[in-house]
């Protein structure tokens, strides 16, 4: 095994932007990033950096992946590199850790990939990625006694009376929720090209307060990026309960990959 | 305001100062982005490392749950939509 295997962060358009960002650009573990051509795919380069196998080979990944840490490192440089050379050229971001044997192997795979990325370039060309969250934020579960228990109430249909209260306050907000992305669904369909569903946000690293709901991307044509963002952002107004976050503009993460073949609908071969 | 590529509008930096939260990152770069076939030497996508190894951490992953990151775009925008 070579010392340094090849690390592939995107293929792009070759652009002469591209060629002027990258001499400057570092990536992981502060390597260089260079640009891959492959004979064949003149209108297309893989931006590359050398990594350590020590790191990178197949074993040492493998526990890598295990430490968040590191996770982390990597995934914030390679975010680092995309987002650079997205602001010069339409690009295709690929997997964290996308790693091959050398320089070759990346050629290998752009000349296989040839017109399906290059269709795909064309595609996402002027369009950026906007990330749209939605959360719940449930009134506080109000354990302390109700206000007023009502002199007429026994105490356990006090208590009934309180659940049924919580109860329908849940489901208000829910509701709210529902109603915010409808409203985000309307903005989408008169501005945005596509849609990609994440899972929502758990567990520890869902930092952000209330319950996530919906985790969506939005591939979005650069002339209605600040309108749609504007729109979206008042989706969740005069809604209690309801909180809506953007995130963005990202590089077209979300869409870099073809759409499944969409079974009924038109979308040309 | 277009830049020649076509990419992303020119930005004063890639934003240095706003950080962008882990979670959101790894929606995109673990189940998205484009899988550059060949050589590979080991492929996320196909073993899932990221997967299991972070379960707990993202949370519960399980019967019924839909696998984290393994959604694909889907087309919304109605063929022909009139803006």
């Amino acid at each position: 095994m070579p010392p340094t295997l090849s690390y592939a962060y995107a293929v792009a358009r070759d652009t002469p932007a591209l060629s002027r960002v990258v001499p400057d650009l570092r990536g992981v573990g502060g390597a260089p990033v260079r640009l891959v051509r492959a004979e064949g795919c003149e209108d297309m380069v893989a931006a590359v950096s050398p990594v350590p196998s020590a790191d990178f080979a197949e074993d040492a990944l493998r526990n890598h992946l295990e430490d968040l840490d590191w996770l982390e490192s990597v995934a914030r440089a390679h975010h680092a590199v995309v987002e650079a050379l997205a602001a010069g050229a339409t690009v295709l971001p690929l997997r964290l850790a996308t790693v091959y044997l050398d320089d070759e192997g990346v050629r290998a795979g752009l000349r296989t990939e040839r017109q399906t990325f290059s269709d795909r370039l064309s595609q996402l060309a002027s369009h950026v990625e906007w990330g749209v969250k939605i959360y719940v934020e449930p009134p506080e579960q109000q354990d302390a006694p109700a206000a007023e228990p009502g002199p007429d109430l026994s105490p356990g249909r006090a208590y009934l009376r309180r659940r049924g209260q919580q109860r329908h306050s849940r489901e208000d907000v829910y509701q709210a929720a529902g109603r915010a992305a409808e409203r985000v669904e309307a903005a989408a369909g008169a501005l945005a090209a596509g849609r990609a569903r994440h899972r929502v946000q758990r567990g520890q690293l869902a930092e952000a307060p209330g319950e996530n709901v919906a985790n969506d991307a939005y591939l979005v044509p650069l002339e209605h990026s600040d309108l749609f963002r504007a729109e979206v952002l008042r989706a969740a107004e005069g809604l209690t309960g309801v909180r809506v976050e953007v995130t963005g503009p990202w590089a077209p993460y979300s869409f870099a990959a073809p759409p499944e073949p969409a079974p009924p609908r038109e979308e040309g071969p | 305001m277009r830049t020649a590529g076509g990419g992303l509008p020119e930005q004063p930096q890639p934003l240095p100062d706003r950080q962008i939260a882990l979670i959101d990152l790894l929606d995109r770069l673990l189940g998205d982005g484009v899988v550059l076939t060949g050589d590979l030497v080991l492929s996320i996508a196909d073993i899932d490392l990221v997967r299991v190894s972070l379960r707990a951490l993202i949370g519960a992953v399980g019967e019924g749950m839909p696998s984290p990151w393994a959604t694909g775009p889907v087309p919304t925008a109605q063929p022909g939509h009139e803006r």
